[in-house]
């Protein structure tokens, strides 16, 4: 088997490990050579995007750890610290706090788009599937995060949230008791809070790898939907599709940089920089605007355990979406019917969100019962019976006909 | 005429108390000009000067400060001599000592600003019940921040017709709910500021709101400063790479 492989690099140390370890083999294969479809657009670099803001919540949380201590005595005041007295800690902290807003619009805008294009039908299952797990993992972190400085929303937040667990019968309440450590939110739950925060990116940088490898098997999906019939079909990755993302990273970054730097509070609530009072709660006690449409969801239910269950069921809908959707056509460029509902779901998605944010009373509670149904009509009933109803566009014979023909004609 | 504007006021105010109860938070905070607003904007350093001279001979009678070092007002222009003597004229607590006694001695820049209460129920006996929260943070922990401040610090008035204040509230028009436990401490010339700038109350309102913002984040200049030189790195860059990209792509077009 040794001999059999021949040396293809220039570099003969490169040239040795990769005789007895072949990552670099590895490497060019999936990141060099890789086959891109040559049509994808822009919105194929929110993958690259996302794993970037990952690598930048990791670095800057490190040293963040570094000075921040988890105890409910200084945790809050440990927070200031960094802000004040640390070398350019506030602009750790804030490119940490602005980040993991940053990090969810670009996974929620990598999610719509596989909805949008049908990445997840087959033969790309398992690899949307470990998507909603990484947000699940993605969930999980953000919220315990957002415990960390031990502000007002801090403190209440997480006794919401972890309160949520006691409405499963006989089970409930002594789940939640495990979690908190204790009978109420208190020092045992943000220190184990602050482990599982810096355990829980490692764990979703192993998805992340795994999701990776799943794609380089199936290969990526583009905007016509179709597989490429070829070379000339697709593109090497490097260095057409590195330097393309490359640029969406640089323009993400400004959008980025913008918060950081000129409105750093702007999507933080102003409760958390009171220290967090067991006595006092706040007037109303919101989530992270990432969480908002979950929330709604949530407070739509009258029922408290009806309630969870839809919350978690309407990530768990997004699970099953392969074998929901009954179409064959991915892209829903050749899905005319299934297209208004997209935007449909799209417009539901932010309708929740901001329902999520309103005091659940009144009229915004009856919108976001109105967009929990929609949500749920659209996974269980529309997908299933518009796939075998609806007659799709014909689709082009090949990427590059479809890609090459307008330009011949212009 | 006078009637007629305390008529429509007071059916204004009605108005607002029935929005405020129905949305807890439902009074609008007017935005004041700040000088640091915007991309380009900076602390007005000899406003926040006269600010902190509010705090000192005002606000730190009730309220606290503890999370900011003496020390840190160098960035608004107090010298190394100055932060030193303005430290001294604090007694801060120090010690175990040899003899395991807790002991005074006069502050240095490093110390915090020492609360007028040793803990909060003293802070409260000492106010009718009510804790004076602490300012260190103020101007990022309400919704409006430094507006917020300065609407409060001017909001003061005498109740409508039909609102009974409870025994020791005051009447603020912007507190959430109206009635609260501090009083209107803001008087014209209740201070005499050094630079001889009148010290009309909403000049002193908003001296302290400029200082309070500084205080709560004092490397805001520093942070606008680094974002201009971030975004013009990025726009360049971007634009680089913008370029590249199109030239590569045009070869296999």
């Amino acid at each position: 088997m040794a001999q059999a492989h021949t040396p293809k690099f220039k570099n003969p140390v490169v040239n040795w490990i990769d005789s007895r370890l072949p990552i670099f083999t590895m490497l060019d294969h999936e990141y060099n050579q890789y086959p891109m479809p040559r049509n994808v657009n822009y919105l194929w670099a929110f993958g690259a995007i996302a794993m970037v803001m990952l690598i930048v919540m990791i670095l800057t949380g490190l040293f963040l750890a570094m000075q921040y201590a988890a105890n409910t005595q200084v945790a809050f005041e440990s927070v200031e610290r960094i802000m004040r007295d640390v070398n350019y800690g506030w602009l750790l902290r804030y490119v940490h706090a602005n980040g993991a807003s940053m990090f969810f619009i670009a996974v929620y805008i990598h999610m719509f788009r596989g909805l949008y294009y049908g990445s997840y039908k087959a033969p790309r299952e398992i690899l949307w599937i470990l998507g909603v797990i990484i947000l699940l993992v993605m969930m999980a972190t953000g919220f315990m995060g957002y415990v960390l400085p031990w502000g007002q929303m801090s403190f209440w937040g997480a006794t919401v949230i972890t309160n949520l667990f006691s409405a499963f019968p006989i089970i409930g309440d002594p789940i939640v008791t495990w979690l908190w450590g204790g009978f109420s939110v208190d020092n045992p739950t943000l220190n184990r809070f602050f482990a599982l925060h810096f355990l829980l990116p490692f764990v979703l940088f192993a998805l992340v790898i795994l999701h990776t490898a799943a794609l380089h098997v199936s290969g990526s999906n583009n905007p016509l939907g179709i597989d490429p019939k070829g070379p000339q079909d697709t593109v090497p990755f490097n260095p057409y599709v590195t330097i393309k993302d490359g640029f969406a990273v640089v323009v993400f970054f400004i959008f980025f940089a913008a918060f950081v730097f000129f409105a750093p509070n702007y999507l933080g609530h102003p409760d958390n920089y009171i220290p967090a009072n067991p006595l006092v709660t706040p007037a109303h006690i919101v989530p992270e605007w990432y969480f908002l449409p979950f929330y709604a969801i949530l407070r739509a239910i009258p029922d408290k355990l009806g309630g969870v269950l839809a919350m978690f069921g309407a990530i768990a809908v997004l699970a099953v979406l392969p074998w929901l959707d009954t179409s064959k056509v991915r892209s829903t460029k050749f899905r005319p019917i299934y297209r208004i509902f997209f935007w449909l779901l799209a417009l539901d998605a932010l309708l929740l969100g901001y329902a999520g944010a309103m005091p659940a009373e009144g009229l915004w509670l009856w919108l976001a019962r109105l967009g929990t149904a929609y949500y749920f009509f659209h996974f269980l009933i529309l997908l299933p019976v518009l796939g075998k109803l609806e007659r799709p566009l014909p689709l082009p014979a090949s990427i590059s006909e479809a890609v090459l023909k307008p330009k011949e004609k212009a | 005429m006078r009637a007629l504007k305390s008529a429509i006021l007071s059916a204004a105010f009605a108005l607002g108390l029935a929005g405020a109860a129905q949305a807890a938070e439902g009074v609008h905070i007017p935005s004041q000009d700040w000088s640091h607003d915007g991309v380009f904007g900076t602390i007005d350093k000899p406003s926040a000067q006269r600010g902190f001279q509010v705090y000192k001979e005002v606000c730190a009678a009730c309220h606290s400060m503890h999370l900011v070092p003496i020390r840190t007002l160098a960035g608004i222009g107090f010298t190394e001599d100055e932060l030193k003597a303005l430290a001294a004229g604090y007694e801060v607590q120090a010690g175990p000592n040899d003899e395991g006694e807790m002991f005074m001695r006069p502050g240095i820049p490093a110390d915090r600003f020492p609360s007028p209460f040793p803990n909060d129920n003293a802070a409260r006996a000492s106010n009718g019940g009510a804790l004076p929260p602490d300012l260190s943070l103020m101007a990022k922990a309400r919704v409006g921040g430094e507006n917020y401040i300065y609407a409060f610090l001017t909001g003061f008035e005498d109740p409508p017709e039909g609102v009974n204040l409870m025994p020791g509230m005051n009447y603020n028009k912007y507190f959430p709910g109206h009635q609260v436990g501090m009083p209107n401490v803001l008087v014209p010339d209740g201070v005499t500021y050094s630079d001889g700038t009148a010290a009309t109350v909403e000049q002193q309102a908003h001296d302290v709101s400029v200082f309070l913002t500084f205080a709560a984040e004092p490397h805001l200049d520093a942070r606008k400063q680094m974002g201009v030189k971030v975004i013009l790195f990025l726009i360049v860059l971007a634009g680089l790479m913008y370029a590249v990209k199109r030239r590569l792509w045009s070869t296999i077009h």
